[in-house]
């Protein structure tokens, strides 16, 4: 027990947590953006799925984890796009469109590398971030959307349109600017935010592996819900996730007798504890929320 | 004769005619085949729209989309053991996919199809090993049913009442919960029902085994009798009760159910709770049919499965029924085409199935007000 306090109080363990913490604050960021649109954004799984995907891909093929980042952002893009398309352009429910993509996301990834690399599982390998904190672009990238993301939403044109968006389209209409342009112009960003959540997954371990999001898109949707569609909150209440997932693995690592496989569910239950615990029905989503 | 006098009424009364509520209530609550040929449209032109993303795909892998589609067509229709297989996969997400419809209807998006059905598994198999070895099929075959149903009801039912009573989205407690049965059941599974060094639990007794259907050796078994009852129960319920009726109009307009009278908090929470006990009764197909006994990832991906089910199936009964033996169907013709190209392929053309029919909603619905 002294060990697992040991690990629990000291810089590493802290490093560990913001470096566990980029993924979920990253899509929960992005998905902030896409929902305050009046945009719902199930589909984060799939953009940190195919996020991680593009990343190691191109970061294999140039040899650059930079650019390995651009692609990673590119798919979150490419994803948020067919989102739109199909949600906005189609008219198809967003609530299914979003699922629908996440299960594209778990099946095309396993798709692709099969296509590109003959490979069942695995990504070959691509450079690699590791454990550092401060040399690692993604981390700063995090910071400095944590800053401005809740103030752009706040202050610039772009944030009131987007808010307008999500909550009146009809004034938006009367001032002559297009719902559906400000929501797809949100959609990007949130897009991009949460492919770059996806590329720190594969360039921190230097490669993809199917199904590596593991329904980290999901809970930082839930997290985005519990902040009440605050962006700064739901950073907050990423690291807070983070925390938990980072508690699972040093209880794991100094083999504290408890429960393994229950451990490994600490993020899901703290999740599910603080839905239980805060209501839900207080928080105001954004007005238009899923309707065209 | 006496005709209505405007100017008699007070200021801010209704305008005389049916009462809005009153009318979209009875718009929820048409007959149940009147938009048969609108949901038919529907769900061929999602179809037809995926064969052909299909077939694109197949043409980057540098296969000829015709031979391919033929081979998964014939070779499936022809071995029968590939076409069992398709039948024990339809019986599992038949269930399953009943399992999203219900609630779909009740404006409810069930996708914790995978908790529920694991939380079956473990129920009927917990059951069936604590029954004594020689109990009879007649009393072991039914209280390992209920098992099943009632510890996936378990969980549906708990995702039904944290929405209404603390307004937590069904959606989002699902995906915590189909993290955490899977991982739940592990964990009673390395305690305590593993067999030493394996990830099977003990058999079942003998009496709770349903028989195989003995299609070439395929894992094909009674339990579609049950995925038909339940079919055939719902069909009941749903447009023949008013049970049926409260749910479809709370789906349609809760605030007008409520005028109506209707306990919408209550409905939500028992549709919840069948849905999770249809989705639990896989069980039967895994367990009872097929395994005999508690398995690690048994019945796994059914439940998600059930979600292309029940939008092909566009939320009928009988629609899915259908959409559970084209998609059982297709499951099979990936194994049949397996040489042709990766199965990765057949695997993405599901969730692509879904996004066909959900774009193809939209678009019937302009189709048919342009007429």
């Amino acid at each position: 027990m002294s060990e697992l306090l040991g690990v629990v109080f000291s810089i590493a363990f802290v490093a560990r947590v913001l470096l566990i913490a980029v993924p979920y604050a990253l899509a929960a960021m992005g998905g902030a953006v896409t929902e305050r649109s009046g945009v719902i954004d199930l589909a984060l799984e799939a953009k940190l799925l195919f996020g991680a995907f593009a990343a190691a891909a191109v970061g294999h093929a140039t040899d650059s984890a930079l650019l390995g980042l651009a692609g990673g952002m590119a798919a979150g893009m490419l994803v948020a796009a067919i989102q739109v398309g199909c949600s906005l352009g189609l008219g198809a429910d967003q609530v299914i469109v979003g699922v629908a993509l996440n299960v594209v996301a778990a099946g095309g990834t396993r798709f692709l590398l099969q296509l590109i690399f003959h490979e069942g599982a695995n990504s070959p390998p691509c450079p690699a971030y590791g454990d550092a904190v401060l040399s690692n672009p993604i981390v700063w990238l995090t910071v400095l959307a944590a800053i401005t993301v809740p103030f752009a939403l706040r202050r610039t044109r772009w944030g009131v349109r987007l808010r307008a968006a999500g909550d009146r389209p009809d004034a938006l209409v009367a001032v002559g600017v297009s719902p559906t342009r400000a929501r797809l112009a949100a959609a990007l960003v949130g897009g991009a935010l949460a492919g770059a959540g996806g590329s720190q997954l594969s360039l921190a371990v230097g490669g993809f592996v199917a199904e590596m999001s593991s329904g980290r898109g999901y809970i930082a949707l839930a997290m985005v819900i519990l902040s009440g569609w605050r962006p700064a909150w739901a950073v907050i209440a990423c690291l807070g996730v983070a925390a938990a997932e980072a508690l699972s693995i040093a209880f794991q690592v100094t083999g504290v007798p408890v429960a393994q496989e229950l451990i490994a569910l600490l993020p899901y239950a703290t999740t599910l504890a603080v839905l239980i615990i805060f209501r839900g029905d207080r928080r105001t989503p954004p007005r238009s929320l899923g309707r065209i | 004769m006496t005709t209505p006098d405007a100017s008699a009424r007070p200021p801010g009364a209704r305008e005389p005619g049916p009462d809005p509520d009153r009318v979209r209530l009875l718009e929820a609550v048409r007959l149940p085949f009147s938009g048969a040929r609108r949901e038919i449209l529907t769900a061929v032109i999602g179809l037809l729209a995926s064969i052909a993303i299909g077939s694109v795909l197949m043409l980057i892998v540098g296969k000829a989309p015709g031979q391919v589609w033929w081979a998964m067509l014939s070779d499936t229709a022809t071995d029968p053991s590939l076409l069992g297989q398709a039948l024990y996969r339809a019986t599992g997400i038949m269930l399953t996919g009943l399992a999203v419809a219900l609630p779909l209807e009740a404006g409810l998006f069930n996708i914790g199809g995978e908790a529920q059905v694991t939380a079956g598994v473990v129920g009927c198999a917990l059951v069936g090993t604590a029954l004594p070895g020689g109990t009879p099929a007649v009393i072991a075959i039914p209280l390992c049913l209920l098992a099943a149903a009632a510890a996936g009801g378990l969980i549906g039912g708990a995702i039904g009442g944290l929405r209404v009573a603390r307004g937590a989205h069904e959606v989002i407690t699902s995906i915590m919960l189909n993290a955490i049965v899977p991982g739940v059941a592990l964990y009673l599974g390395n305690r305590a029902l593993f067999r030493n060094g394996t990830t099977t639990g003990a058999p079942i007794a003998s009496g709770a085994e349903l028989p195989q259907l003995g299609l070439g050796g395929s894992s094909a078994n009674a339990s579609i009798a049950v995925a038909v009852l339940a079919v055939a129960v719902v069909w009941w319920l749903r447009a023949r009760t008013t049970w049926g009726l409260a749910w479809r109009a709370v789906g349609q307009s809760p605030e007008a159910a409520r005028t109506a009278g209707i306990s919408v908090g209550r409905v939500r929470i028992v549709v919840m709770t069948a849905a999770g006990a249809l989705a639990g009764l896989a069980a039967a197909n895994f367990v009872m049919g097929n395994k005999h006994a508690f398995e690690e990832g048994l019945g796994r991906g059914s439940g998600f499965a059930g979600i292309s089910v029940a939008l092909l199936g566009r939320m009928h009964p009988i629609g899915v029924v259908l959409a559970a033996l084209v998609l059982g169907f297709l499951s099979s013709g990936g194994v049949a085409v397996s040489t042709l190209v990766p199965k990765e392929l057949v695997e993405v053309l599901q969730p692509v199935v879904v996004l066909a029919v959900a774009a193809a909603v939209p678009l019937v619905r302009r189709m048919e007000a342009a007429r």
